[in-house]
């Protein structure tokens, strides 16, 4: 029973251990699983109000508060509702709600039957990126024995309540990771964002309320509802209560997936999970939050990772993708990765983000060519602004992270390239 | 892996033809084609099954990356071209590649058996670098474990 003992481990929210199967739902239910479901039949009122007292937020990247949007879904009088779970992790870097797909199946889906009971939503998607073939065969293998149980589909534990839970399979776009593109993927047709508002709460899919929550804070939620908000609010901090998957890649010695409470610093989450920088280089540079994140030099790595802090840092924990960089690593590489990534992945529906992008692209590519000028670079930083301000929706609004953070904490590493700048002038003995 | 050839009418009735069915369907209907793709014939037989416009079939069909409306190889090799593989090596992969199949980043080997695509992120960066092989992902490829992926496929297609 080794195994077993591992997922006992119960001073966590994710119970992975270094158990590198799936827990069963034998398993999962003999570790205290679906007791949750059980309490929420009972008493739904008292789970709504433990979800808000916990503080949870959303893991999706926008980190809104999950418990308010649960009771927007509660007062509105239309009875036809919706729940999506986004599963579409599409964020470069990230990879926890594989993890937890592929893991712990049953956490999440005893985490969105809570939801979709509580909101009201007797219909439920679970939208899965196509490039996770084997989360997707996971969780319909999972689907099809938490119904066989009772636990989902019709008349669930007896209770009378439905929840008819489908899989819906993405097919290679990260903007429907975006929650009104992904409604629009959900109704057939191209995954290009809608206007806000109206929020999905109000008009989803199909027109009605829908509530849509990403893998992770839907698994959270029947360990909340089990241990109760007191116990969930120990493990963060006043600000963020609770603990973050972090996706931990790049250039240390350990990388993989950790569960890190709210609170602890990005060095400490580098040094004591990642086991510090892999070989005799030194630390240059850390990506926090994906692609859409930010790129921040080593100094600011004392930062707790808390949303009010961070936020007031600029600071995105998004998704809690950590990219570690060493000293032999490229700036200016990284963030043409990062631009053509959007380049290929925006919709082109609206100027900013479709312009902004190849302009972008464009500046990176005479800088990298060596044939920049200063005044491309605060052409670059007036673009770059334009797009984060006048995007019409998140990806074009954050597309400008990367690309901001590095002009601010790395600028010298544009200038060196530039044709102008005053040590290219020195060097080549230019008269002023 | 052979393909199992459903038909398309096949497809649009088991996953129904309302409209929120049509990205199942297109992915479907892919999947069943042994040139992993969306053929025009195709395209046409979907919307005359799903009573839907062919512009609407091909405005979803052409939206999405992992949807082909022209012909491939029986396998889809993908590169995951994003940051965290890049540094870790993902350049020599590609050549490796690119000199085994005989074929840039975005094409289709001369015996049809294999397209080499790149991909976004497949989620095993703490595997970097990483790609896919139809279903099947690989992380900490080597220029050499590549090929030899590569050979193995090629082997038991000769079978
Ligand atoms: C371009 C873009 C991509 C996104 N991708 C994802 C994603 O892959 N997974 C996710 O959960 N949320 C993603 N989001 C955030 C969703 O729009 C939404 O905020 C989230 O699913 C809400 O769930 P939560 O409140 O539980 O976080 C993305 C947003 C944008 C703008
Ligand atoms: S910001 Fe970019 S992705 Fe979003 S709607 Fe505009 S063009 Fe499309
Ligand atoms: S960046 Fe390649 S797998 Fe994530």
């Amino acid at each position: 029973m080794t195994t077993l003992q591992k997922i006992k481990d119960f001073d966590k929210v994710f119970n992975f251990g270094s158990y590198d199967g799936s827990v069963s739902l034998e398993e999962y239910r003999m570790t205290g699983g679906y007791e949750a479901l059980r309490k929420v039949l009972q008493d739904p009122q008292a789970a709504t109000e433990e979800i808000c007292a916990a503080g949870l937020r959303g893991r999706g990247g926008a980190a809104f508060p999950a418990g308010t949007k649960l009771k927007m879904m509660q007062t509105n009088v239309e009875t036809e509702r919706y729940l999506v779970c986004n599963a579409d992790e599409g964020e470069p870097g990230t990879f926890k709600d594989r993890f937890i797909m592929n893991h712990i199946p049953f956490q999440l889906l005893e985490g969105l039957t809570i939801a979709a009971i509580l909101a009201g939503s007797s219909n439920a998607y679970i939208y899965i990126r196509h490039e996770y073939p084997a989360a997707q065969a996971m969780i319909r293998q999972s689907i099809a024995e938490a119904q066989a149980a009772g636990l989902l589909g019709e008349n669930i534990l007896g209770s009378g309540v439905s929840v008819n839970l489908k899989i819906f399979s993405g097919a290679g776009s990260y903007l429907c990771g975006e929650e009104t593109a992904m409604l629009s993927s959900i109704e057939g047709k191209k995954g290009r964002p809608r206007v806000k508002p109206p929020f999905p709460i109000e008009s989803g899919l199909w027109g009605k309320p829908t509530l849509i929550n990403n893998v992770e804070t839907l698994a959270n939620i029947p360990v909340i509802i089990a241990k109760g908000a007191d116990w969930y609010k120990g493990l963060g901090t006043k600000d963020s209560p609770g603990t973050k998957l972090i996706s931990l890649s790049g250039d240390v010695r350990n990388r993989g997936l950790y569960e890190v409470p709210f609170g602890t610093t990005f060095r400490e989450i580098i040094e004591n999970y990642g086991g510090g920088m892999k070989e005799v280089y030194t630390l240059k540079a850390v990506n926090i939050g994906g692609a859409s994140g930010v790129v921040v030099p080593p100094e600011e790595l004392d930062c707790p990772m808390e949303y009010g802090v961070c936020a007031a840092r600029g600071i995105t924990i998004g998704s809690g993708a950590v990219y570690v960089m060493d000293e032999r690593r490229s700036i200016l590489d990284n963030v043409q990765n990062r631009v053509n990534f959007f380049l290929h992945e925006s919709c082109g529906k609206c100027t900013p983000c479709r312009e902004g992008l190849r302009q972008a692209i464009r500046i990176i590519e005479r800088v990298l060519a060596g044939q920049a000028t200063l005044k491309d670079l605060s052409n670059l930083e007036r673009y770059t602004k334009c797009m984060q301000e006048a995007s019409f929706c998140g990806l074009g609004q954050a597309a400008g992270n990367s690309l901001l953070s590095s002009l601010k904490y790395f600028r010298k590493e544009y200038e060196e390239s530039c044709v102008d700048s005053a040590q290219n002038i020195r060097e080549r003995g230019d008269m002023c | 892996m052979e393909k199992m050839g459903k038909s398309v009418s096949e497809i649009v009735a088991e996953l129904g033809s309302e409209k929120g069915s049509l990205l199942a369907i297109l992915l479907a209907v892919q999947d069943a084609s042994p040139e992993n793709y969306v053929s025009e014939a195709a395209v046409n037989e979907i919307a005359a099954l799903m009573n839907i416009s062919r512009s609407m079939v091909y405005s979803t069909a052409s939206f999405y990356s992992e949807i082909s409306l022209q012909a491939r190889g029986r396998h889809i090799v993908r590169l995951c071209i994003n940051a965290p593989c890049e540094d870790a090596g993902k350049a020599e992969i590609q050549k490796a590649l690119e000199k085994e199949l005989g074929i840039k980043l975005g094409e289709t080997s001369a015996d049809k058996l294999f397209s080499l695509e790149g991909v976004s992120c497949l989620g095993v960066c703490n595997m970097s670098p990483a790609m896919k092989v139809d279903d099947k992902v690989f992380g900490d490829v080597t220029p050499a474990s590549a090929v030899r992926v590569i050979r193995e496929i090629r082997e038991a297609a000769k079978q």
